[in-house]
């Protein structure tokens, strides 16, 4: 499946990745090797063969729902860029 | 001191010939004389080593000592660790220092080690040769043209050059076992799920896994046995009992069953890596282990399921670095698209944004089936491949990578520096734990010959490892440092 410039872009976009257009022209030429060596796996037949997300194939273990960790917001916050009364500051949002 | 293994520093500490400050002032010093070579330590934590040495030796003093009391080492930047800088080898974590520590550094501490600092890496772990750092190259201490492998390319470096007689790594893809073989090291990737990855800074969460590196198989087995475990705070580490690694070092190899993956030595294999594996065999032979040919028939499709999947979770793992909670946030945004998309543009680099790019690609509409779907369906041939091999023989073995290590910048495109991992990515895949030992040296760069094992076989592994130790000195042999000759 050939990549175009455009799906470079949408790529970015949806990763929230800032890239211009020489930028993109490059990984365009890059993602474009990438994906030719990853097509070879469109060669091999899979049929009938369940898709493996963990190596393990073990589920999500589950705890009973009870509060085990204390609030410590003041210290997770001392390693965000700004903030303010406990809150994180970002540019206006709403006008 | 710096020539010791782990295994000889913890007994000379145990028989009080020297205390743990001594050996840390000392190895501190090194460092300082040495790494502006290597640059294999990102953050050298030179204060809280020392009280940390002196707390070691009052444990001691009280009786209080465990075994790897008192005993330094380094950790991969990639472990968050309280009040100290945890980069991954980004600029985007260059001012990012963790509230918490991980679970692993949690038990070196309370094992009574004694960290030294954070070493190089390929920037979030994405890289086979450390040249992805924002913090600059690591130089291999065999040979400065040539690079020490990744992504724990700084630990592996450290171990080598003598500065830490051991380090943490992660292995995502090959990033213990390869840079173990480049630095002619001990490195063991653990099963996933042995060692929890809680505070590991996430690459690929269904393949990370944490794992020792050292000089020998018996250090690591110490070192695998303080860090392995189950942790409520990790949801894929697995409830099962951490044996003692240690015991079964010994056991003789009398009827082990070695298995070859006859792809594993096929086309792209360098002929003198080729021969110093094939003369490893032959040292397994003599200790009474019979060796025959296996097939792995899906392995040429392991590094292309790969780039799918690991480029995948990435871009799924690193979606938290927005410029808001922490990491690097760009100057005077104009809005909140535009900090998020300069803050990621400034804060990464050119290999992260491509895999950020290519998982992005996969996983979006119309792709995903294509892509991703089809790499996990592949991903379970390719570990049925091990099972079915495991069903046959005890162990297998090859080489680490199909090259000693190689030159600095000789790997400018990144599909062939990809394929480079042909022999370390498929064991991630799998879930299955892998060692790399050294095993030769051709034109004055380390071998490593690595050792496939079956889930949870790690202490077979590490036996099959050590005993393979005991008969050989690869693992002894030291580069000749340009600074110690003077």
């Amino acid at each position: 499946m050939a990549l175009e410039h455009a799906d470079v872009l949408r790529a970015a976009h949806l990763a929230r990745l800032g890239l211009n257009d020489d930028e993109a022209a490059l990984y365009l030429d890059d993602l474009s090797r990438i994906l030719a060596m990853v097509d070879q796996l469109q060669g091999l037949e899979t049929e009938g063969v369940a898709p493996l997300a963990h190596p393990l194939e073990t589920t999500q273990r589950l705890r009973a729902d009870e509060v085990t960790e204390e609030d410590r917001r003041e210290q997770f916050q001392r390693c965000a860029p700004a903030v303010e009364q406990g809150l994180y500051l970002v540019p206006r949002v709403v006008e | 001191m710096h020539d010791k293994t782990l295994t000889e520093l913890a007994a000379s500490l145990a028989a009080g010939e020297f205390s743990s400050r001594e050996l840390t002032e000392s190895l501190l010093a090194r460092i300082d004389r040495l790494d502006g070579e290597f640059n294999s330590f990102i953050t050298v934590t030179a204060e809280q080593a020392l009280s940390a040495a002196d707390a070691a030796d009052a444990a001691r003093a009280r009786g209080e000592a465990g075994p790897l009391n008192g005993v330094p080492l380094a950790l991969k930047d990639i472990f968050c660790t309280t009040g100290v800088k945890t980069s991954a080898g980004s600029r985007m974590l260059d001012n990012f220092v963790a509230p918490y520590d991980a679970t692993v550094v949690e038990k070196l501490k309370a094992a009574g080690t004694v960290s030294l600092g954070k070493t190089n890496m390929d920037e979030f772990a994405m890289g086979s040769s450390n040249e992805n750092s924002f913090y600059g190259p690591v130089k291999n201490p065999w040979d400065g043209g040539a690079v020490p492998g990744g992504s724990s390319g700084g630990s592996a470096a450290a171990v080598a050059a003598g500065l830490v007689p051991a380090a943490m790594g992660t292995d995502t893809g090959g990033s213990i076992r390869q840079p173990a073989a480049f630095c002619g090291i001990t490195g063991l990737k653990p099963t996933y799920g042995r060692v929890s990855r809680y505070g590991i800074i996430a690459y690929a969460s269904s393949l990370d896994q944490a794992g020792p590196m050292a000089r020998t198989a018996a250090d690591c087995a110490q070192l695998l046995g303080a860090i392995a475990g189950h942790d409520l705070r990790d949801s894929t580490s697995v409830a099962r009992g951490v044996p003692d690694y240690t015991e079964e070092l010994a056991a003789p190899l009398s009827g082990l069953k070695i298995g070859l993956p006859k792809e594993y030595f096929g086309e792209g294999l360098d002929p003198q890596v080729e021969s110093a594996v094939g003369e490893a065999i032959r040292v397994y032979e003599s200790l009474g282990a019979t060796v025959r040919e296996v097939s792995l028939p899906h392995t040429h499709y392991a590094i292309p399921a790969y780039y799918v999947i690991a480029p995948a979770e990435a871009s799924s793992n690193l979606s938290r670095y927005d410029g808001v909670r922490f990491g690097h946030r760009c100057e005077a945004p104009t809005d909140l698209a535009d900090l998020y998309t300069r803050s990621r543009a400034e804060g990464f680099g050119e290999e992260v944004k491509r895999r950020i790019l290519m998982g992005t690609h996969t996983l979006s509409e119309g792709f995903f089936d294509a892509y991703y779907k089809k790499a996990q369906q592949v991903r379970r041939l390719i570990r049925q491949d091990f099972l079915d091999a495991f069903d046959e023989v005890d162990v297998l073995m090859g080489p680490a990578s199909p090259t000693p290590a190689f030159d600095l910048g000789a790997n400018k495109d990144p599909v062939s520096m990809y394929l480079q991992d042909i022999y370390t990515i498929a064991i991630n895949l799998a879930g299955i734990p892998g060692i790399s030992v050294p095993a030769g040296i051709v034109d004055g760069r380390p071998v490593g010959l690595q050792i496939l094992g079956t889930h949870f076989a790690e202490a077979r592994l590490l036996n099959v490892a050590h005993q393979f130790q005991q008969a050989t000195d690869w693992h002894l042999r030291r580069p000749a440092l340009a600074e110690e000759s003077l």
